[in-house]
């Protein structure tokens, strides 16, 4: 089979629905990228660096980099664990397994929030005695920790799932049938076989966490200097008119923004074979 | 249950054990227990007990609670706006995600890499971020919002501007989906059409167009399971103002900072039903739809 | 000291059943596992590796129990239908592996590894490919490395499922010989699988012919063609032409003439089976009366295709310098079997 290859447009039709596109893109996602850089250089550099040279903001910063930092790996050994038993052996029940991974996906962020309220808040199921045993879940790093693993969780498994279904079990068979053991199967066959796609959902799940605004902003409590990460720092400026500290650390965000399409771009590119056919974000 | 003989059959060799599971392929690589039990583990402490909270809760104050909840006039304005807003900007992305699609897959022009990995970015952009870029931009004092304020249009604190958050955040969905189909479209296919005398435009409109219609409804769900329950960038540009343009995700928020756990969990558990119900028809739908396909 | 397969059963979803199978190899055996597909000579040959299970019966070898054993301890070498290279490896890291992954305290030192890498890129002829990757390699050089890796760790018993099934004509021919030359320098006992006839009486030592799940024969080559057991073995072991006849002491009975029968039926109405080769074709004469339609070559033979009256379509094959050289298409002749099988 062949398709058709682009070609410059020629007719009047071509030429039309290309700059309708291009014309689209800038209202919708051009601008207001432009926006953000524009509003916060709005006084120059230095009001900029001053606004970013805030203790809360800073706080911010860090808060966001721990969050991910803990909720990025969890989700990636439970990414590279369910991918192995889904797409490794056949057992009764897996249709429901893959529906409840793809869950976090539909519901919405808020009530990925609003879940570990109910569970460990104060009128929560375990709140009584989280309080007695003076244990901080919500309001405090646990809290968001859970509900960013929450909204992002399928991010891994969701990019090696395909691409590990595509790849098939031959070579861990004669693996196998080599002599290799457990762990070995995995580390010298599997793995090299992934990592990029590995590296691929990492690497959208770690810009999903730290973006991450909904989930947080419900069990956050919104404590400056505490439980405040960049997303939620950046609202609290933004509803007190401090435009243009509140667009300096959009500006922080959409840097990270634009340098995970640059990777993920540059991985498309260069290693388009080993990253899964079909993709669903 | 009786004990009955077992059938004549050859000896079985000591030592062998058949296997015990009703399974029947032995598993020859190693780790199923254990993968298997990770992600049993795992989703039920990340997923499912948590959901179960927020099923168990809102009849607290017995159903009568949960119905009161539910024909709170006020709770039915969000929804429906949520609903509709969310619906009203699938069905836009749709057209507007088929031709950037197009444009990206069949025609080359200067900056198309670029356009092509601009669309992925409210995937990678935060929506607080988004949030207060439309805002911004489409203000009344902003660079688009000052465009169109002469005209008497107000796009954002309406439930235009809502719309206008949400086609932000559900573009990709549909180009994601509809571009590898376009991609991959048989060339000899399309050829044919015009050797037995199509038009172009008769030959996308009989031919090809057909053939995305899975991929576009993947691309319409997607994007609407996700405006549905988005929240960063739309409560900046929204306005929030009660029976306008409140959305039920922020009610959620509201009724939980009155500490209402029980309201705000029967507003979630409302419009997941709801968002459930509507997924499962479209799902419906795209298993008819790829009956159909295979039929022909 | 050889492999046996005892009375064999499994059932299965998704793969083709097994019902009382039994055979035998002996060192240094060629055994190949002929059948058409859903035969289940694969779910054999996974069931000899350790990928599967049987429901009951036994597989021992060298007088050890193999059902106790996992795929990884039988120390078998497979050489998979797709060859199964691991993509990411050299050549030579891909034949390295199973040295690579034992234990420390079995494992060769790197000086051997490299040597016994060496020594069997030689092997196969790929001495200068060790760097390449897989996707740098034709599919006859593929093959080969997946011997060379499956040899590796002197493996007791070597089974290879369709070894030559993803290859072309040409290349298939070349690798037959080869590998044949390969099993008689290491004398490993091999069992391979194909659906092929003319590879597996080329090859093989003894073939198992399987059908639906059984056996339907087993014997060496010439043995099979020349006394096959049932019709099955007959017909898929290359192009059989039927007759109605009966069957009386030893010869069939056609119209008007009779031919001797080798025969496993009892005397009475017979479906009389012969060889395209094992026939005479002249003007006049006995035999069944037809038309030419087609002459063909076919190697060092020609072939030919007579239509008879109620439409069956007789094949038959003649040296060059006979009387059939002489035939045109059209002409009115007779085939006359020279022997012709019936079963029972």
């Amino acid at each position: 089979m062949r398709s058709r290859p682009a070609e410059t447009p020629k007719t009047v039709a071509g030429f039309g629905l290309t700059a309708s596109a291009i014309l689209w893109m800038d209202l919708i996602i051009v601008l207001p990228l432009a926006v953000v850089l524009t509003e916060a250089f709005k006084g120059g550099l230095a009001p900029y660096l001053a606004a970013l040279d805030d203790p809360d903001t800073i706080a911010a910063i860090q808060l966001t980099l721990l969050v991910a930092a803990i909720s990025v790996p969890l989700n990636a050994v439970f990414g590279i664990g369910s991918a192995w038993c889904i797409t490794r052996f056949e057992f009764k029940g897996k249709g429901l397994l893959l529906t409840i991974l793809d869950l976090p996906f539909t519901i919405s962020p808020v009530i990925c929030g609003l879940v570990w309220i109910l569970l460990f808040g104060t009128q929560g199921w375990f709140g009584g005695w989280l309080r007695d045993h003076d244990v901080k879940i919500v309001f405090a790093l646990p809290g968001m920790v859970l509900a960013t693993v929450l909204v992002t969780l399928p991010f891994v498994a969701r990019e090696l799932i395909p691409l590990m279904t595509d790849q098939g079990t031959d070579e861990e068979v004669a693996a196998v049938t080599l002599g290799a053991r457990g762990w070995d199967v995995f580390f010298r066959v599997t793995l090299p076989n992934i990592k990029w796609a590995l590296l691929y959902g990492v690497l959208l799940c770690t810009a999903r966490a730290m973006g991450e605004f909904g989930a947080v902003s419900v069990v956050s409590g919104h404590i400056r200097g505490l439980t405040n990460t960049l997303p939620l720092q950046i609202e609290i400026l933004y509803n007190q008119y401090e435009t243009i500290a509140a667009f300096a650390c959009a500006s922080i965000l959409t840097g990270l923004a634009i340098v995970t399409l640059i990777l993920k771009t540059v991985l498309e590119w260069r290693f388009a074979g080993e990253l899964a056919a079909h993709r669903r974000h | 249950m009786t004990a009955s003989s077992p059938p004549a059959r050859a000896p079985v060799p000591t030592g062998f054990k058949p296997p015990r599971t009703n399974l029947h392929t032995t598993r020859v690589l190693p780790g199923f227990k254990s993968s298997l039990s990770l992600t049993i583990t795992y989703l039920s402490l990340i997923v499912l007990i948590p959901l179960a909270a927020l099923v168990a809760r809102p009849w607290e104050h017995g159903l009568q609670g949960f119905l009161f909840v539910l024909t709170d006039s006020r709770v039915i304005a969000s929804l429906k706006l949520t609903f509709g807003v969310a619906a009203a900007a699938a069905i836009l992305n749709l057209f507007v995600g088929l031709v950037v699609a197009w444009v990206l897959t069949r025609y080359s022009f200067p900056g198309r890499r670029l356009l092509d990995a601009l669309v992925d970015l409210p995937f990678a952009l935060p929506t607080a971020v988004a949030g207060i870029a439309l805002c911004t931009l489409y203000a009344p004092s902003g660079w688009i919002g000052a465009l169109l304020a002469p005209l008497g249009i107000k796009i954002a604190y309406t439930p235009l501007g809502i719309l206008v958050a949400l086609v932000f955040v559900g573009l990709p969905f549909v180009v994601r989906s509809v571009q590898p189909v376009l991609a991959e479209f048989d060339a000899e296919v399309e050829e044919a059409a015009q050797t037995l005398g199509a038009s172009p435009l008769q030959t996308a409109v009989r031919v090809i167009f057909p053939s995305l219609a899975p991929a576009l409804l993947s691309g319409f769900s997607l994007a609407l399971a996700r405006a549905v329950g988005e929240y960063g960038s739309v409560i900046f540009i929204a306005g929030n103002m009660p029976y306008v343009s409140e959305i039920t995700p922020l009610l959620i928020v509201i009724k939980l900072q009155e500490f209402d756990y029980a309201g705000a969990a029967s507003v979630a558990l409302i419009m997941l039903g709801l968002s459930f119900l509507v997924l499962i028809g479209l799902n419906a739908v795209q298993l008819w739809l790829s009956r159909q396909g295979g039929r022909s | 000291m050889s492999l046996i397969v005892n009375t064999i059963t499994k059932s299965f979803t998704n793969f083709a059943a097994l019902h009382e199978v039994s055979f035998e190899a002996r060192p240094r055996e060629f055994i190949a596992l002929l059948g058409p597909s859903g035969s289940g000579k694969t779910t054999l040959l996974r069931l000899l590796a350790g990928l599967d299970t049987p429901d009951s019966g036994s597989i021992t070898f060298e007088g050890e129990d193999f059902l106790r054993l996992n795929a990884r301890d039988r120390r078998i070498g497979m050489v998979f239908q797709s060859y199964a290279l691991f993509r990411h490896m050299t050549v030579a890291d891909n034949i390295a592996f199973g040295l690579n992954v034992r234990a420390a305290k079995e494992r060769p030192s790197k000086a051997e590894i490299k040597a016994k890498v060496e020594s069997l890129l030689d092997l196969v002829q790929l001495q200068d490919f060790g760097k390449r990757y897989p996707s740098q390699l034709s599919g006859g050089q593929r093959q080969r490395v997946a011997l060379a890796r499956a040899l590796a760790i002197s493996p007791r018993l070597l089974l290879l499922d369709e070894p030559f099934g993803a290859l072309d004509a040409l290349v298939r021919k070349d690798l037959r010989r080869w590998l044949r030359r390969i099993h008689d320098e290491t004398g490993v006992t091999t069992v391979f699988v194909t659906h092929d006839q003319e590879e597996a009486l080329d090859l093989a030592d003894r073939v198992v012919v399987l059908k639906d799940g059984e056996i339907e024969q087993i014997g060496e080559p010439l043995e099979l063609y020349r006394q096959p057991k049932t019709a099955f073995v007959f017909d898929f072991l290359g192009h059989a032409n039927q007759a109605q006849g009966m069957l009386s002491g030893g010869s069939a009975q056609f119209d008007g003439f009779s031919v001797p029968a080798v025969s496993s039926a009892a005397d009475g109405q017979i479906t009389a089976r012969f060889r395209p080769f094992e026939s005479h074709v002249s003007k006049t004469g006995p035999g069944f009366p037809g038309k030419v339609l087609s002459i063909l070559p076919a190697g060092s033979n020609l072939r030919l295709e007579v239509g008879l009256s109620d439409g069956i379509v007789y094949e038959t094959q003649h040296a060059h310098d006979s009387e059939a050289a002489t035939l045109r298409i059209g002409d009115d002749v007779v085939v006359l079997p020279t022997k012709v099988y019936a079963f029972g």
